[in-house]
């Protein structure tokens, strides 16, 4: 069974309707890359996924249960919506990292507030708040960051501010790890770094969705690649054939715009 | 000036008492003006038209207006207009009537400066703690408040610069205030009369004050320096 099956998801803004039915499913430890131009729904895909805007129609169903469908007001009650976000992860362009926290607060932050709603919190706080925090260490330690984590943001490069970033994201534990263009404010070194460890976690199976310019990296990371264009999917299928030889001529046009200078 | 030095025992007394007024008054504005400030501002933030037209009028005619006039509105207005003195004729009348005008004056201009903080926090932020599913509450408080308030510090201070000064326009109500005690050995009091300098002198008292708040202010702004 799919992970993720998102079926024909409809955004309208005011008048643009950005997103024309796309429908899409991912079986577990898969990635796929969505690519295509600027404004054509990429971003609005991905807060849709992630419940920071309700589609106008189709559905989102993860591991069979329906988390969003537009026909059925049941699936969109406000106040389930915070619980559902968990099944998602997702990681900015522009890192959002909270900068009064330190890298490893960051990364703890969320899990002791979701800790409040576990059974005994308060017997167990000191017991679950280790744990928390024995996991936020081997993460940063696994974003290559161990001897930064007690840095603010603003004392870190790009390419680690966006690691502390993937590292806060995976922290929760989310079936589904979206990004949305991770590496589009980076210099070429840091976009490396950062690449590098979405490859690694890629390896270990982590199921992604992946919002990218990175060609080389969409063709070697990813089970499966989404050409979007006008709010519609134009191409999918595995990247070789998608990126390594496109059937459609929007496709070539658009891929041909990055092998020129 | 030995005569001065002669006066100043019971000068100072007496000024100090009026400060002590001052005093009162200052943090009276403060206690009501921090809080009705954040409900104002999120009152002219609303989502719900009516409510942030209106606030925001509100907002506009008292920031519009002087605060003098304020005063002598709330003061005068039930007794002469609608003939019903709810202050009184004491000195608690006269302060309560104070501590309303300017708590609601500085409310006023917190709520912009809260605002103009809590708009200047990009989305961002608000968005990456929803996507770690914490609460609107949680998000307010853990991720938005501290840096809205490392915004806000510096506009606030000198709003606060400003009230120790503005404490003085309560004497147009005759509130017994350090400018009040200062005035009355104008006229004469405590066997003093003819008097100016105890008037010049409370500038002094001033100073010191607004030196203090100073202070302490640039300590919490660079308390809140370790991020960005
Ligand atoms: N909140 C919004 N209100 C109005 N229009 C929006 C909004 N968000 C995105 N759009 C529009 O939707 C289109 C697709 O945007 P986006 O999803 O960001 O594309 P991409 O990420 O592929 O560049 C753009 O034309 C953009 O201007
Ligand atoms: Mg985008």
């Amino acid at each position: 069974m799919a992970i993720l099956d998102v079926k024909d998801i409809r955004k309208t803004f005011g008048r643009t309707e950005v997103l024309k039915g796309i429908s899409f499913s991912l079986d577990k430890g898969q990635v796929v890359s969505v690519i295509g131009s600027s404004g054509s729904g990429k971003t609005t895909l991905l807060r849709c996924l992630n419940f920071l805007e309700t589609p106008d129609g189709g559905s989102i169903a993860v591991n069979g249960e329906t988390l969003f469908d537009a026909a059925d007001p049941a699936t969109q009650r406000e106040a389930d919506i915070r619980r559902k976000r968990l099944h998602f992860g997702l990681v900015f362009q522009s890192f959002n990292l909270f900068p009064q926290y330190t890298a490893l607060e960051n990364v703890t932050l969320a899990g002791r507030l979701l800790a409040k709603e576990e059974p005994d919190y308060k017997a167990r706080k000191k017991e679950l708040f280790a744990n928390i925090d024995g996991e936020a260490r081997a993460l940063l330690a696994q974003m290559g960051l161990s001897d930064r984590i007690n840095n603010y943001p603003h004392q870190l490069s790009g390419g680690q501010q966006q690691r502390v970033a993937i590292a806060r994201a995976l922290a929760l534990r989310p079936d589904i790890l979206c990004f949305d263009e991770p590496t589009s404010a980076l210099d070429p070194e840091l976009t490396q770094e950062v690449l590098r460890v979405i490859r690694q976690l890629a390896d270990r199976q982590t199921t992604m969705v992946i919002v990218t310019h990175e060609m080389a990296f969409a063709r070697d990371v990813s089970t499966h690649v989404l050409f979007m264009d006008g709010g519609v999917v134009v191409e999918s299928g595995p990247p070789e054939q998608v990126i390594g030889a496109p059937t459609q001529e929007r496709t070539r046009r658009f891929l041909e715009s990055f092998t020129r200078p | 000036m030995d005569l001065i030095l002669q006066q100043m025992p019971t000068v100072l007394k007496a000024l100090n008492v009026g400060f002590l007024q001052t005093l009162k008054l200052f943090v009276a504005t403060g206690l009501g003006a921090f809080p009705l400030g954040l409900v104002i501002a999120f009152g002219s933030m609303s989502r719900f038209k009516p409510l942030s037209l209106l606030t925001r009028f509100v907002v506009w005619v008292v920031r519009g207006t002087p605060l003098m006039i304020q005063l002598l509105i709330i003061y005068y207005f039930p007794g002469m207009v609608l003939k019903n003195n709810i202050w009184g004729s004491g000195e608690a009348g006269r302060f309560l009537a104070s501590a309303i005008a300017f708590i609601f004056n500085y409310a006023c201009y917190f709520s912009e400066i809260y605002r103009g903080g809590i708009q200047s926090i990009p989305k961002g932020q608000q968005e990456a703690g929803m996507v770690l599913g914490m609460t609107k509450s949680q998000i307010f408080f853990k991720v938005t408040l501290l840096q809205v308030i490392k915004r806000i510090v510096p506009p606030m201070s000198n709003e606060i610069i400003t009230l120790v000064k503005d404490t003085a326009l309560a004497r147009i109500i005759a509130l017994q205030e350090i400018i009040w005690a200062g005035q009355s050995f104008l006229k004469g009091s405590h066997g003093i009369a003819g008097a100016i300098w105890p008037l010049f002198f409370t500038a002094v008292y001033y100073l010191a004050f607004t030196g203090i708040v100073t202070l302490v202010l640039g300590r919490l702004e660079k308390r809140l320096d370790y991020f960005r």
